[in-house]
């Protein structure tokens, strides 16, 4: 099936949302198929969890065209079946224990799921232990798993997340990951907002950049990449004197020595395109010298969204 | 570990479903009952009252100052009147705030709005779930306070007469059915303070303001009871109602100021409860600076209130033709003679005296206020009153002096100053010993509304 058969699970058109005189989301476009994982990116107010929480269906947007799961939505709280997940943060009840938020959930929305279920979801976030302590108690981590196991509980087709590894050690994001990657697989679209750009790399497929409400970027990872401009890399070679020399003599290759990294004599900081970089690697290798370690100082997203973001708001 | 969700390939039609009125009725009910806070007043509400009875019949004083105390040794129908008239003023507002106070504001400061809205999508079924789901917790404690007290009351004085505000014998089961009609119309300016505790729930956001709103307004309508306001005044405002209930308790009963009181009330309910709604509805979830309060909230809350308290006041003035105090010189003497004949009738039976009629003795009263120097009537207490009766067959005629302590709401007491062996001593010696004195010091009650 070609991208264009592929079924939509969000198709946003010229979306615009007000706050009074505040433009919160202006002319947004946006397309989500089923079984992408869709990462929103940008500064703080720049509409992401508006444009989150119209995906939810919490409000109506006040200008354009919003199809979710094949539905044309236009008005608050009329998302279709299908659709779950959280803004801001999950909605849990402290006095409840987990088992008990989700089963009070479950009996709210006449879901058929029964205690194996809900064990299920809980094992799933890996909240199995504390499946029957009240939530009052858990950590933000905690919380956005639960959060998670609460919307799986719905089986969605589109799960919303915002800033879903907020909060989440390394092994419960490493968990998470897994279980949006399954989700993913199943066909489930998922749309996640985060300021982790490492998560974003990690989890999604295509992402949109929005900054004072606008898009400036939507699409591939690799694209937004190929797109950018120079990125600093760092190089780390078991000869680093010969390293520079090279990197001196190379073509499109600009030795960068106040990168802001840590400084370590046995690694160079060069600022170059990918081809460029390219052509490096092979001249350092054919002279003898042994490539450790080639890295970006900061990943393409980062350096796309630094850059898109900050031209920007630079041009407000 | 299995994955849950389901497959997405499926193109099921997708349409908005909205959860049915009773789920989220349910789900409130459990959010609210699992609140420890909850929990205890229900438990308090269920057991501290039969054992605050059961103890206080107990004891050689009784709280004589509360309505029916004096008659907490000789009947258990007394304690759940007393604890009414109590719960009236502190309990059943304090209930109210904690339960309907709380239930929109606490999604608040939970920040579970928006999971909320995106689990039902209906504001107006969350609106009426809440609702609900508040009424049936207040409704439990309510009942509780009156179940538990008659259970304490019984168990400590048993199921005997009771003495009505007019001094007329009720049987247990006329007292019974009273208690029950008493606690129920309380019910209605209960359900007043909670519809304003709605209102005050969602139109101060996550503000504590809104929590204590029932009790400020009800701490507002007791001191207003107590102020010399026109009698049209007195019954407009929803708090009367928790006195009202004192007419249940004369023969015949004082109907018109309690159906004026409930239907105010229940007015209020209906206006305060709409008021929320419609604040509520109109809430923009998505907007993070918007938690529902500011302004024009509370003026969309409080000023529809205000005029609907000057509407229903002209309407009272309207249909009752009393705009003073209600409390006129014929009508305390006309209750004080009343309350006399049905008591004296129960203390020559006590002393194993020929039976005398209420109209056999044809009691008479005379009372001054302020010696005959000020105004003939209001509220105060020093109205002196002269009864005087007759027995068959005896030429003189009998006298007794009462001191008279009378309130706003047209509730006396009457403090017996003499002679001794009538209603001069708090004891009288009949032949199986002494016994409390019934004449010595009686409540009584003044219909407001009365024109004859």
């Amino acid at each position: 099936m070609g991208l264009m058969d592929t079924p939509r699970a969000v198709r946003a058109r010229g979306i615009t949302k007000y706050f009074g005189d505040v433009v919160a989301l202006d002319g947004v476009d946006l397309d989500v198929t089923q079984g992408q994982i869709h990462g929103l990116v940008g500064p703080n107010g720049a509409g992401k969890t508006t444009l989150l929480g119209l995906l939810l269906g919490l409000a109506a947007a006040d200008g354009g065209r919003l199809e979710i799961l094949g539905t044309p939505v236009e008005r608050a709280l009329a998302a279709p079946d299908g659709v779950a997940g959280f803004v801001d943060a999950p909605g849990l009840y402290p006095s409840l224990t987990a088992r008990q938020n989700l089963a009070a959930l479950a009996a709210l929305r006449g879901l058929a799921t029964g205690a194996a279920g809900i064990d299920d979801v809980l094992g799933e976030v890996g909240l199995t232990e504390v499946a029957d302590d009240r939530t009052r108690g858990f950590s933000l981590g905690m919380r956005q798993r639960l959060g998670l196991a609460a919307a799986l509980l719905t089986r969605p087709r589109l799960l919303v997340l915002d800033e879903p590894s907020n909060g989440l050690d390394p092994s419960g994001k490493r968990q998470v990951h897994g279980v949006l990657h399954r989700l993913a697989a199943d066909g489930t679209a998922v749309v996640l907002s985060s300021h982790r750009m490492d998560d974003l790399e990690a989890l999604c497929s295509e992402v949109t950049i929005l900054a004072t409400g606008r898009v400036v970027f939507s699409g591939p990872l690799g694209k937004l990449a190929a797109e950018n401009r120079e990125l600093d890399y760092r190089l780390r070679t078991c000869d680093p004197r010969t390293a520079r020399r090279i990197a001196g003599d190379t073509t499109g290759i600009r030795i960068v020595d106040d990168s802001g990294v840590r400084q370590d004599p046995d690694v160079l900081v060069v600022r170059a395109l990918v081809p460029a970089l390219d052509e490096l690697v092979a001249q350092v290798v054919r002279s003898g010298v042994a490539v450790r370690e080639l890295a970006p100082v900061v990943s393409p997203l980062e350096a796309a969204f630094l850059a898109l973001t900050e031209h920007q708001e630079t041009g407000r | 570990m299995t994955a849950t969700a389901a497959p997405a390939t499926e193109s099921a039609p997708s349409v908005a479903r909205r959860v049915p009125v009773f789920r989220g009725y349910r789900f409130e009910l459990v959010k609210l009952v699992s609140q420890w806070r909850i929990r205890l007043l229900v438990a308090a509400c269920w057991i501290v009252p039969g054992l605050f009875v059961a103890g206080v019949g107990q004891q050689s004083t009784l709280p004589s100052d509360t309505l029916f105390g004096r008659w907490m040794h000789a009947t258990g129908w007394a304690g759940p009147l007393v604890l009414l008239g109590f719960a009236g003023t502190w309990a059943l507002p304090l209930l109210t705030s904690v339960v309907a106070g709380d239930v929109f504001a606490v999604e608040d400061r939970l920040g579970t709005w928006r999971h909320l809205l995106v689990a039902v999508r209906s504001p107006a079924r969350i609106f009426v779930a809440k609702s609900l789901a508040g009424l049936t917790v207040i409704l439990l404690l309510v009942a509780g306070l009156a179940v538990s007290s008659t259970t304490g009351g019984l168990a400590s004085a048993g199921d005997q007469p009771l003495v009505g505000l007019d001094g007329h014998l009720l049987s247990p089961g006329d007292a019974a059915g009273r208690v029950l009609l008493a606690w129920l119309a309380a019910l209605a300016p209960t359900l007043a303070l909670a519809a304003i505790g709605l209102l005050g729930s969602v139109a101060l956001g996550r503000s504590p303001t809104g929590l204590l709103l029932p009790p400020v307004v009800a701490l507002a309508m007791s001191v207003a009871q107590m102020l010399p306001l026109p009698v049209a005044v007195r019954l407009a405002l929803p708090g009367y109602a928790f006195t009202s209930w004192n007419g249940l308790f004369t023969s015949p009963v004082q109907l018109a100021p309690l159906l004026i009181a409930v239907t105010v009330s229940l007015t209020w309910t209906v206006l305060a409860t709409a008021l929320a709604y419609l604040l509520f509805v109109r809430r923009d979830f998505t907007n993070p600076a918007d938690d529902g309060s500011g302004r024009r909230a509370l003026a969309f809350g409080v000023l529809p209130l205000a005029a609907l308290t000057a509407v229903t006041v002209g309407a009272v003035a309207v249909a009752t033709p009393s705009t003073g105090s209600g409390i006129t010189q014929d009508k305390v003497q006309k209750s004080l003679a009343t309350v006399f004949g049905h008591l004296y009738r129960l203390q020559t039976r006590e002393l194993r005296r020929p039976a005398v009629t209420e109209a056999q003795s044809r009691a008479t009263a005379a009372c001054t206020k302020s010696d005959g120097q000020a105004a003939q009537e209001g509220a105060g207490n020093d109205w002196r009153c002269v009864v005087s009766w007759h027995l068959p067959g005896v030429a003189v005629t009998g006298t007794a002096i009462y001191q008279l302590d009378i309130t706003s709401d047209g509730r006396f007491v009457a403090d017996g100053d003499g002679p001794k062996e009538v209603n001069g001593y708090f004891l009288v010696r009949t032949p199986t010993g002494d016994a409390p004195n019934p004449l010595w010091q009686f409540d009584g009650n003044v219909d407001l509304l009365d024109t004859q």
